[in-house]
């Protein structure tokens, strides 16, 4: 008779160390495999959290620690909630927020209702296609400079190509109207492929029977894409969504590089505002209030939003 | 609309999810309008009331 993995293993264990484990229950077992990851979740999520909560409530800098720290109440909470340039800061994040998750869902969906049909060359387009989203943010701000460049950049040469006037009329990340819209598109093409991989997983779930009885009801190719292929993706894009949105409420690396916040404030996302006010102005007590109201903000909509996911998902 | 009321006095998961729900979404919108700075001051805690009561009604009865 052959022994099982477990059986081998027990074999192994030295006599006292069995000895010793065979006078704890299994739930203390389980206690003992756990409690390291639960150790370290408290040390480095929990611990953290409750002393940030903890900071927003004094007057800390961390610039001057051996300075006394009052206790401020809500005071830093009423600062930055009447504070009219953190609103438009956060105007600036919703604007981006909502333009980017409205393209590239709308592109990355488009590319993946394409690349599912079957083709010549369909794997070597998928990988042209995400070859952006492996370029760190860094490089993808560098690069999206000189292409915005007034003078030598690409872009202003092919929007007026097709709009006529001088490509040195107009720059995309000096001008307070346009700088806004080149970060959008910015962040558009480099994660448009994510998304367009989540819809791409969520399409070829989908199976052909279904088509196939469609078809055999004599439905339309729109009535199909209405009634089965979007029905069926859809807790895909959802996720695309969740995804995107919580990453792009705290874009920050791209934004920086490309436009540093400007021109004037204009591009300032809250949290490009929120690491100026605790690593640049060391107002600590001040910015942990500002990184509070952020993450209530992101938790509070990640929670409706995975609960509106789950129901999607149990229809 | 009496189904929705009853659920909220026998304290059932899905009206209170639906009240908590639309507190956050009104929270979010107030901070993120570019209208009524009145309104962006009282968002913060019309966000975190929804947040709350969401954690909380999330562990009522179905």
């Amino acid at each position: 008779m052959t022994d099982t993995p477990i059986e081998k293993a027990a074999r192994k264990t030295p006599d006292g160390m069995a000895r010793r484990i065979r006078g704890l229950s299994d739930r203390t077992i389980a206690w003992i495999f756990v409690a390291p990851t639960i150790f370290l979740l408290l040390a480095v999520n929990i611990f953290p959290l409750i002393w940030t909560i903890r900071l927003s409530f004094t007057n800390f800098r961390v610039n001057r620690p051996n300075r006394d720290v009052e206790w401020v109440g809500l005071r830093n909470y009423e600062r930055i909630l009447t504070d009219p340039d953190i609103w438009n800061t956060m105007q600036a994040t919703a604007h981006f927020l909502i333009w980017t998750i409205v393209l590239q869902v709308l592109i990355g969906f488009a590319l993946a209702y394409l690349i599912n049909k079957k083709f010549k060359g369909n794997d070597l387009w998928t990988t042209i296609i995400v070859f952006p989203m492996m370029l760190s943010p860094a490089v993808v701000g560098n690069f999206w400079t000189f292409l915005y460049q007034p003078q030598i950049g690409l872009f202003n040469y092919i929007v007026t190509f097709f709009t006529g006037g001088d490509p040195a009329g107009f720059s995309m990340i000096g001008d307070v109207h346009l700088a806004p819209w080149a970060i959008v598109i910015a962040d558009t093409w480099m994660w448009t492929p994510f998304v367009m991989l989540i819809c791409l997983a969520g399409l070829r779930s989908i199976p052909d029977s279904i088509y196939e009885a469609a078809e055999c009801d004599r439905a339309t190719k729109w009535r199909q894409f209405w009634t089965i292929t979007i029905p069926m993706a859809l807790p895909f894009l959802m996720l695309a969504v969740l995804f995107r949105g919580i990453e792009n409420f705290k874009m920050f690396d791209l934004v920086v590089q490309l436009t540093g916040g400007g021109p004037g404030n204009t591009t300032t996302l809250t949290s490009i505002d929120l690491k100026r006010e605790a690593f640049e102005k060391w107002r600590t007590g001040y910015s942990s209030a500002y990184a509070v109201i952020l993450f209530v903000t992101v938790f509070g909509l990640a929670s409706i939003y995975v609960k509106a996911l789950n129901k999607v998902k149990e229809r | 609309m009496s189904m929705f009321i009853n659920g909220l006095l026998r304290l059932r998961r899905g009206p209170w999810e639906m009240v908590a729900s639309i507190l956050i979404a009104a929270g979010v919108i107030m901070l993120m309008q570019p209208f009524v700075l009145g309104l962006y001051s009282y968002s913060f805690i019309v966000t975190l009331v929804g947040t709350v009561m969401f954690i909380i009604v999330s562990h009522f009865p179905e």
